[in-house]
């Protein structure tokens, strides 16, 4: 019981309710982004022609969508990280918070 | 001939080099910790490199070529879905794992569930895909090193299974790591040398490659195929689906990230992974088309009908004997160290989850820790060499399909729910990977895999002469969403309630869980206090 308040303590910290916010507010739009623009790809392809047509020289649509999802994982890939990066001082601040409380609370 | 002993000789240089790696290695190999983990010592750059190796296997190097050379933009499918599904890792997977794994993946599971059945049925998933894997790259090395030497099928077998046992039991994770980033050097070096011998046949402008192919090829190659019909459509799609969401429950790729010691160096590691695997996807349809533009759509299909040996065939076209032995070489050096890992991945969850923690309640001594992993490396190697050798008429693509599907539909739902869902509980989780397990190998046999009637299309070769019941090549489309939907009625239907398991001390509270997971805080008592004193003379 003991060992569980003190996880609900960190749990209740502004920090950790800070990180997981920021977490949500990032992964939740980003994962739904990717999956939708990922999924783009195979649908047309599959059931339409659109991809078909060549846009740049001999390049058709196709290949250029498919060009679009590495440009895609790589800069979503550095916004996160560099986000992310950010959020490990929030840890930090939990902890130093979560102990405050219980020196506070002893 | 002559060509034949320099293959030797580049292969023998790599055997060499990749024993004296294990030699070194298996001073550090001193207890479980380095064995399952390397201690979790690894660097980013060094485990990125080592995610690359393990990732980039003979079905990425030699296998995309080939499905790019023969079918053209739908090859490049692979290429896509093998890269995306590295944000799936990013986003949702890598980084509670690190925070709440330790050795393999049915510890981050048990982090929350204190329940042998989850930690076997992990256990049981974890063989299976690794498994299904291992026997996929032994038969393609087989395949391969017979038609590169001339040796047969059961010798480059024998021998390559003798290798990575050897490579694991005495190095453990050290040596694998190790064999892995000297493998993705190799990899890259080749695979960039390839393409600019490629380039330079045309201007060094990837345009002019691509107008080649569209006027010695034809512009179908350069586009998907055709809409035709709802079955091959949604085959397309459940392909996809198991490409981008299989990684995320791939085992060996999985502990990867146990290896480093927190979750900022399991994001670097990925930032690097992924810039090296997404150069190297990038590369794939200068080597496919470069193939079958220079080499011959009908020679590579005549060497080996799922076009596997396009590579190596565009390399001795372009660069001689020396430059044919040498990338041979590196598709070598790619399957050991992708069966490495693999047997890595199996071992550790047959010693640590299944001989340590079930059987053994957890009570077992390090020293007999560290010679069951070591024992279970072997039998798991000389299971799957045994395996292999009846496989030889199987088809690669086929059971490497199989462990991406499996791995979608039996690991990945029961990982994300373990993180995000608060009424999760013990029956929901071994109800959900039983489920994905058994639905994805059921449909898979039940495929036109399997089931291929009596003269199927090439590459695949004639198994059963019974025509298809499941329409689809892929079952992904099915297995997952009945994965999760496993994992979903388990928990409504089978179980106590996520409130009645923690009160008997089946599972951890989630508050714990999601502390945890987002701050890789362990022991929380000790962390609280190390903070406290730190406090005061911050603030003033």
């Amino acid at each position: 019981m003991e060992r569980q308040d003190e996880w609900v303590r960190v749990e209740r910290t502004q920090a950790f309710k800070d990180l997981v916010a920021r977490k949500k507010g990032f992964i939740i739009p980003a994962t739904i982004f990717f999956f939708v623009f990922y999924f783009g790809l195979p649908i047309l392809a599959a059931f339409t022609t659109v991809l078909n047509v060549k846009v740049l020289g001999p390049l058709t649509l196709a290949y250029v969508y498919a060009f679009a999802q590495f440009a895609m994982t790589w800069i979503l890939m550095h916004l996160y990280v560099s986000r992310a990066n950010r959020w490990d001082d929030l840890v930090d601040q939990a902890r130093r918070e979560a102990a405050g409380e219980a020196e506070g609370a002893s | 001939m002559s060509d034949q002993v320099i293959a030797i000789i580049f292969f023998v240089a790599i055997i060499a080099l990749t024993l004296g790696i294990t030699a070194w290695a298996s001073r550090q190999n001193k207890d479980t910790s380095h064995h399952y983990v390397a201690g979790g010592e690894i660097k980013g750059w060094q485990n990125g490199l080592a995610i690359s190796g393990d990732y980039l296997s003979a079905a990425s190097f030699l296998g995309i070529a080939g499905a790019i050379a023969l079918t053209g933009f739908s090859g490049f499918y692979l290429s896509i879905g093998f890269l995306v599904a590295y944000l799936v890792v990013l986003l949702l997977v890598a980084e509670p794992l690190r925070n709440m794994g330790k050795y393999t993946l049915a510890d981050m599971l048990a982090s929350r569930f204190n329940a042998s059945s989850v930690r076997s049925v992990s256990a049981l998933s974890t063989i299976t895909i690794s498994m299904f894997y291992m026997i996929a790259q032994l038969n393609g090395s087989g395949a391969l090193i017979g038609l590169l030497l001339g040796l047969p099928y059961w010798f480059s077998v024998i021998v390559i299974g003798i290798l990575m046992t050897v490579y694991v039991v005495a190095g453990g994770m050290v040596a694998t790591t190790w064999i892995q980033i000297i493998k993705a050097l190799l990899l890259i070096a080749g695979t960039l040398t390839l393409s600019i011998l490629v380039l330079a046949r045309y201007g060094f402008n990837p345009l002019e490659l691509f107008a080649a192919v569209e006027n010695d090829i034809g512009r179908e190659a350069l586009a998907p195929p055709p809409p035709s019909g709802l079955t091959a459509g949604l085959d397309v799609i459940s392909l996809n689906i198991a490409l981008v969401l299989g990684t995320a429950g791939l085992p060996h790729i999985l502990i990867r990230f146990l290896t480093v010691p927190d979750a900022k160096t399991a994001r670097s590691s990925i930032v690097t992974a992924t810039w090296i695997i997404g150069l190297f996807y990038l590369l794939t349809p200068i080597l496919g088309y470069g193939a079958a533009l220079i080499v011959g759509q009908d020679a590579i299909a005549n060497a080996n009908a799922a076009g596997n040996l396009a590579a190596p065939q565009l390399a001795e076209v372009l660069g001689g004997p020396i430059f044919f032995a040498f990338i041979s070489a590196v598709a070598f050096s790619t399957i050991v160290a992708v069966v490495a890992g693999l047997v890595v991945a199996a071992s550790s969850a047959f010693a640590h989850d299944f001989y340590t923690n079930v059987i053994r309640g957890g009570q077992a001594t390090e020293q007999e820790q560290f010679r069951a992993a070591r024992y279970a490396a072997i039998g798991i190697s000389v299971a799957a060499i045994l395996l292999a050798l009846p496989a030889e008429s199987f088809n690669v693509a086929f059971l490497v399909a199989l462990a991406f599907a499996v791995a979608a539909s039996a690991n990945v739902p029961v990982i994300l729910l373990t993180i995000f869902w608060p009424r999760f509980n013990t029956v929901g989780a071994v109800t959900g990977m039983l489920v994905g397990l058994i639905s994805a190998v059921v449909l898979v046999l039940l495929s036109p895999n399997v089931l291929t009637g009596p003269n199927p299309e090439p590459p695949l070769t004639p198994i059963i002469p019974i025509d298809a019941i499941f329409p689809l090549t892929s079952p992904a489309l099915v297995s997952v969403p009945l994965g999760f939907l496993g994992c979903y009625l388990g928990t409504i239907f089978g179980g106590r309630g996520a409130e009645r398991e923690r009160e008997q001390g089946l599972q951890v509270s989630y508050d714990e869980i999601r502390v945890r997971a987002n701050t890789g805080i362990t022991n929380i008592e000790q962390e609280i206090q190390a903070a406290a004193p730190a406090e005061e003379p911050r603030t003033t």
